[in-house]
């Protein structure tokens, strides 16, 4: 078990630092200068009316004039240290607004997988257990359409649902989890339905192969022979034993679903860091965009070595693959 | 069995389709017989691939989709059926020539990103060693990075273009699609053929084109049918951030931009009719790729 920890560890290290490069060069490659850019206010008419001078001196400030390896080592030395730079837009340094934000975030992130799951899991259980009859195809059917629905439509649609149909606003200023729970939840719960939708198909669909993998199992056939009920047989047995690939498959899908959050995170107006990295790419401050970028890719990696871990744990047979 | 299994692999459809046409005909009817669903979501492709053309060549309802025909927000009438945008474009021929915005990115980056994709994966995998693991560790870095936000930050640097989003999406799926290319290359690498291929001396450039590459022509169809779905949603996405699609342009998710602004009085056709195509195009190349992936791969069935 050491050995597997320490291996995977090892591999987590080189793995981050190629992520933090790869941010790094394409934030770098940015065609137009970062100076002129924000001496220009980001308009390109503006071009005629800057100085060589400046761009030069405000070149030599943010230490855009040294060479690129030492650009990049330092950036990584000041992040690791908690400095993630200060903003092109605002000026105000990056890390301030981005502890917040990433608490709702990831709030935001962890609400809508849980939906997905309590919704998805009885989904494709009951389509397992049911396999080919109508109610397996009706779920099936319904994991179909989150597949076909991109987050951004469905999160439009329920903003129209709510406000249009239903004449329901969610309270507008944003309200913290820990100082108003019921306000927030409030203003969560409809995002998070939003992104658990697209999720839901996923997981309904793994849970469905996964229950069908293990119903078909000796100890299963075992159970029923010694004369459980049904119920007995699929809690006890065989969704205890199907549950471990839906949870990994679940866990290596947050990412994707990140992905979602961000989008979702526009629509309803949640102060998340979806918000804010759109806001940076509009305002082409790249120091906003590598920093959240930098730390989604950390959270993804770090939750993915986790769920190696445990599954090491948990199922002997990985570690000495 | 065994023999049995190894025959029927041999005759699969992926092998037919390089036959020619009349087995890539008989394989298409064997596909609607046994997959009806699969057969429709075909269908459908096929018209989107048909509209996509013919809006391309403007034989469109309202020949110029960026032409405003007067009155705006017009709720739809036998004179423009889906009614009329913001400007008083006609939102029929705009979702029409969306389809072409689609597919021309869908398409673009699929046969980009998963040529590249098969190319880097076989590659690498067939070094081996220190390169394969080292190559691997990149992936693993981009695969960390969500698809999604990936694309956004390179549109961010490379700014909005059709080609751009191509761009975008190819690097946004490549981790993925090398991810399964390895895995597919390192189970045929221990295939009993190549084993018998290197016995009897052959080179790796021969194993690799001769034994590899052919039988990983059915999981290429089968990814860039389902990647095709991923490259439009994708798209959609981007240009309703704002930074796909060039803003006039009449792409579905830019369309949709508008929607999200408007009132249902003004805009509820501008949200109905580009996410439906949305939903229809992504839905069709899903199931599509479902029937594929039974019919093409007999193994993955069910999973």
């Amino acid at each position: 078990m050491t050995t597997y920890i320490v291996r995977r560890l090892l591999l987590f290290i080189p793995t981050i630092l190629i992520v933090t490069i790869i941010i790094f060069l394409l934030m770098w490659i940015v065609p137009g200068d970062t100076a002129m850019l924000i001496l220009t206010g980001n308009d390109p008419n503006e071009g005629g009316r800057v100085s060589l001078e400046d761009v030069e001196r405000l070149r030599a400030k943010l230490g855009l004039d040294r060479p690129v390896h030492i650009q990049y080592a330092d950036w990584l030395w000041d992040m690791l240290r908690g400095d993630l730079g200060e903003s092109l837009w605002y000026q105000t340094p990056v890390i301030d607004e981005l502890g917040g934000r990433f608490v709702t975030t990831v709030q935001l992130a962890v609400m809508g997988m849980g939906l997905a799951f309590i919704i998805a899991v009885p989904l494709g259980i009951i389509s397992a257990v049911k396999q080919d009859t109508k109610l397996d195809y009706i779920s099936r059917i319904v994991a179909l359409l989150g597949i076909a629905m991109p987050t951004f439509l469905i999160a439009i649609v329920v903003t129209y649902v709510l406000a249009y149909v239903f004449d329901w606003l969610p309270p507008l200023d944003y309200a913290n989890l820990w100082e108003q729970p019921l306000t927030n939840l409030q203003q969560m719960v409809f995002p998070a339905l939003a992104i658990a939708f697209h999720d839901l198909a996923f997981t309904a669909r793994v849970t469905r192969s996964s229950m069908l993998e293990t119903m078909r199992d000796d100890y299963v056939r075992t159970a029923r022979a010694k004369g459980l009920t049904e119920m007995g047989v699929i809690g006890r047995h065989a969704l205890k034993n199907a549950l471990l690939p839906i949870i990994t498959v679940s866990g290596y899908q947050f990412g994707r679903l990140l992905g979602g959050v961000v989008i979702v995170e526009v629509i309803f107006l949640v102060p998340g860091i979806g918000n804010m990295l759109i806001d940076a790419i509009i305002h082409r401050d790249f120091v906003v965009i590598q920093a959240v970028v930098v730390l989604v890719a950390a959270v993804v990696m770090f939750l993915n070595l986790v769920i190696d871990l445990i599954y090491g744990v948990l199922d002997p047979r990985i570690r000495y693959q | 069995m065994a023999t049995r299994d190894i025959t029927a692999e041999g005759g699969s459809p992926a092998r037919n389709v390089l036959l020619g046409i009349p087995a890539a005909y008989r394989s298409t009817v064997d596909l609607a017989r046994r997959k009806p669903l699969g057969a429709v979501g075909g269908a459908i492709a096929l018209i989107l691939i048909f509209v996509a053309i013919a809006s391309r060549l403007a034989i469109l309802p309202v020949p110029d989709p960026y032409a405003s025909v007067g009155d705006i927000f017009l709720s739809p009438s036998p004179e423009y059926p889906m009614g009329t945008d913001v400007i008083g474009r006609d939102i029929l021929s705009r979702v029409l020539y969306g389809t072409w915005i689609s597919l021309y990115v869908g398409l673009g980056s699929v046969l980009i990103g998963i040529t590249a994709g098969f190319v880097l994966g076989i590659t690498s995998t067939y070094a081996g060693g220190f390169v394969d693991l080292a190559f691997q560790r990149v992936v693993d870095a981009l695969m960390s990075i969500p698809g999604l936000i990936l694309a956004l930050s390179i549109m961010a640097v490379l700014g909005s273009s059709l080609n751009n989003v191509i761009l975008a999406i190819v690097i946004g799926m490549l981790a993925p699609v090398i991810r399964t290319v390895r895995s597919q290359v390192l189970t045929l690498k221990e295939m009993d053929y190549v084993t018998a291929a290197r016995a009897i001396g052959a080179r790796p450039q021969r194993i690799v084109f001769r034994h590899i590459m052919p039988n990983c022509l059915a999981i290429y169809i089968i990814m860039a049918t389902y990647y095709l779905g991923f490259a439009i949603i994708i798209e959609a996405s981007l240009s309703f951030l704002g930074v796909g699609a060039p803003p006039d342009e009449p792409s579905w998710g830019g369309i949709l931009t508008v929607a999200s602004r408007e009132t249902p009085e003004t805009g509820i056709w501008l949200l109905v009719f580009p996410g439906i195509f949305i939903f229809i195009a992504v839905l069709a190349f899903n199931v599509l790729g479902d029937a594929l992936r039974d019919v093409l791969d007999p193994r993955l069935r069910g999973r």
